[in-house]
């Protein structure tokens, strides 16, 4: 009975990665085939302006917005862990910017972030906290901070409501000795919380670095990745390159560019599973 | 017991990030119900609706735009992926989960790695199987690829799910004289039944919400599906177009959101089901 669903994933994931390996040491173009160049196009790219540039907005677009849903996951955990009336519909508040359709709540980011109708530019400065309207796509350190706090917003839900089952299962009783033995909340935070909690952790860093790494719905509504290409991912530059202009050689190489780092955080990931399956 | 104290301090502590998490939406709906001559009037309060709502916005969604369409299109390409998805992952979730065979670990891991496998990185490449079998351009390009990347997280949920139903239950009704597929109707379906209600329901809103494959294999307006569309296909020259594109982003968020809050514990217990449980 799992002959159906390896037959489907055959077909639709792994012959496409092969194909799209192949295509990466082709020059292929739509229309013409290409020959194959070996690794060509992976030691070309770097060398282009544009591909530098973007391989560096990866990184530091999935660094920052990583370290920001793991800090801010943890706190929205241990506020979602407190007991009060209504608490269930807290949880589920928190939780809708990861059901929503991402691209279409991009767009509403889009909107509240317009050059001359932001509601974010109205409140500040009716707050008299800046002189003027601020240009959050146009200027390439506030568009990258943009599309940094919009993936947050989209991916925060998912770190706190997984650290949450975290924290359940913590057992009770080493809070309460530890509270016994006077130990303080930080204390007990520092000691007890954060190293039981290292396998969950772990788990959603490595599930967020690789999905953070390969986003491409949040620069391609909010930023379509400029301005001058400041924002681009590599996701949206293989897009742009292998649909607009139909480079697939070029495209394939970029989408593939960050795989074998990819491969190796999901081999690790699958270990980290392998081993939590055997508890 | 808990001191109305503490619960006031927990309500402060979580008011920001519900504000944070739910602003966008309660902006959607502001801008959308608003007329042309407030919306785009710097001097007046953003937040207020002082000349009266409108549903023109609206009006001109369901009728001049493709919009409707776009809604029939995610919802075909939605309900047929997940049927399909659904029935291929409980056959292979229990297969996994039971059946004692030489490659099974081997066969698990292979399951994950592809759920871990980023749509940006396979959607060129699909996109050209996709026109090698004829399939450019209609919504059967969706319905046979979505379930690529919805049915090994599902496996992985349902798998989960499913070690945890005792299997001397199922062996039982094989002793009796069930066959393998009786015992999994019979037994296993009723009992696995709220983990299968949480698989569709992930399914389903993983379908509704696919953005990348349905830019990428569908360019005719009337084929698209509305995540595309409303992205794509409304944003249209220099017009003001604020207020059907918002009201087209609520709209087409609602079937999801409504599902999310009828079945929240289901959601919940299916997003911490993949990291906590294994």
């Amino acid at each position: 009975m799992l002959a159906p669903t390896l037959l489907l994933l055959l077909l639709l994931a792994v012959y496409p990665l092969l194909y799209a390996l192949y295509l990466s040491m082709t020059s292929t173009q739509v229309g013409t085939p290409g020959r194959f160049v070996g690794l060509a196009n992976f030691v070309r790219l770097p060398q282009t302006q544009i591909f530098a540039l973007t391989l560096w907005n990866t990184v530091w677009y999935t660094v920052a917005a990583v370290a920001a849903k793991l800090v801010l996951g943890l706190a929205l955990a241990l506020v979602l862990a407190q007991r009060a009336p209504g608490m269930r519909w807290i949880r589920g508040a928190v939780l809708v910017p990861w059901v929503a359709p991402i691209s279409l709540s991009v767009l509403a980011w889009t909107w509240m972030f317009d050059l001359s109708f932001s509601v974010i530019n109205w409140v500040l400065m009716h707050l008299h906290l800046v002189p003027g309207p601020i240009a959050w796509l146009g200027a390439p350190r506030l568009a990258r901070c943009a599309v940094v706090l919009v993936n947050v917003w989209s991916g925060l839900p998912f770190f706190g409501i997984t650290f949450l089952a975290g924290l359940v299962t913590v057992p009770q009783e080493l809070y309460e000795a530890a509270t016994v033995d006077g130990v303080g909340a930080m204390g007990r935070f520092w000691a007890i919380t954060l190293p039981l909690l290292r396998p969950v952790l772990a788990t959603v860093l490595l599930f967020s670095l690789v999905m953070t790494s390969s986003d491409f719905a949040t620069v391609f509504v909010l930023t379509h990745g400029g301005p001058m290409n400041t924002t681009q991912l590599l996701a949206t530059l293989a897009f742009k390159l292998g649909l607009a202009t139909g480079d697939l050689g070029n495209a394939a190489a970029i989408s593939l560019y960050l795989f074998p780092a990819l491969a190796c955080m999901t081999y690790v990931q699958a270990r980290l599973m392998r081993r939590a399956w055997q508890w | 017991m808990v001191s109305g104290r503490r619960a006031a301090l927990t309500y402060a502590l979580s008011a920001p990030f519900v504000v944070f998490a739910l602003f966008p939406f309660a902006w959607m709906l502001v801008t959308s119900i608003k007329k042309n001559s407030e919306l785009y009037d710097l001097a007046q309060n953003p937040f207020l609706v002082r000349a009266g709502p409108t549903w023109d916005h609206y009006r001109f969604l369901f009728q001049h735009t493709a919009f409707p369409l776009w809604l029939r299109n995610s919802a075909i390409v939605a309900i047929a992926s997940t049927a399909a998805s659904v029935v291929l992952a409980s056959l292979a979730a229990h297969a996994l989960a039971r059946l004692r065979f030489r490659y099974a670990e081997g066969v698990s891991t292979f399951v994950f790695i592809v759920y871990l496998m980023p749509t940006t990185l396979l959607f060129l490449p699909l996109a050209r199987v996709v026109s090698a079998l004829h399939l450019s351009n209609t919504l059967w390009s969706l319905i046979v690829t979505y379930p690529a990347f919805m049915v090994p997280f599902i496996t992985w949920m349902l798998a989960a799910y499913l070690s945890s139903i005792p299997r001397d239950l199922e062996e039982s009704a094989l002793v009796d004289g069930c066959t393998r597929l009786g015992a999994l109707w019979r037994v296993v379906v009723p009992l696995a039944r709220p983990g299968l209600i949480t698989a569709t329901l992930f399914a389903f809103t993983l379908a509704w919400s696919e953005f990348i494959y349905a830019l990428t294999f569908i360019s005719t307006t009337s084929v698209k599906t509305v995540t595309a569309g409303v992205v794509v296909d409304l944003i249209r020259g220099d017009v003001f177009y604020w207020g059907s594109l918002m009201g087209g982003a609520l709209v087409a968020s609602l079937p999801v959101v409504l599902l999310f809050s009828l079945f929240l514990d289901y959601y919940v217990a299916g997003l911490t089901a993949g990291a906590v449980k294994g």
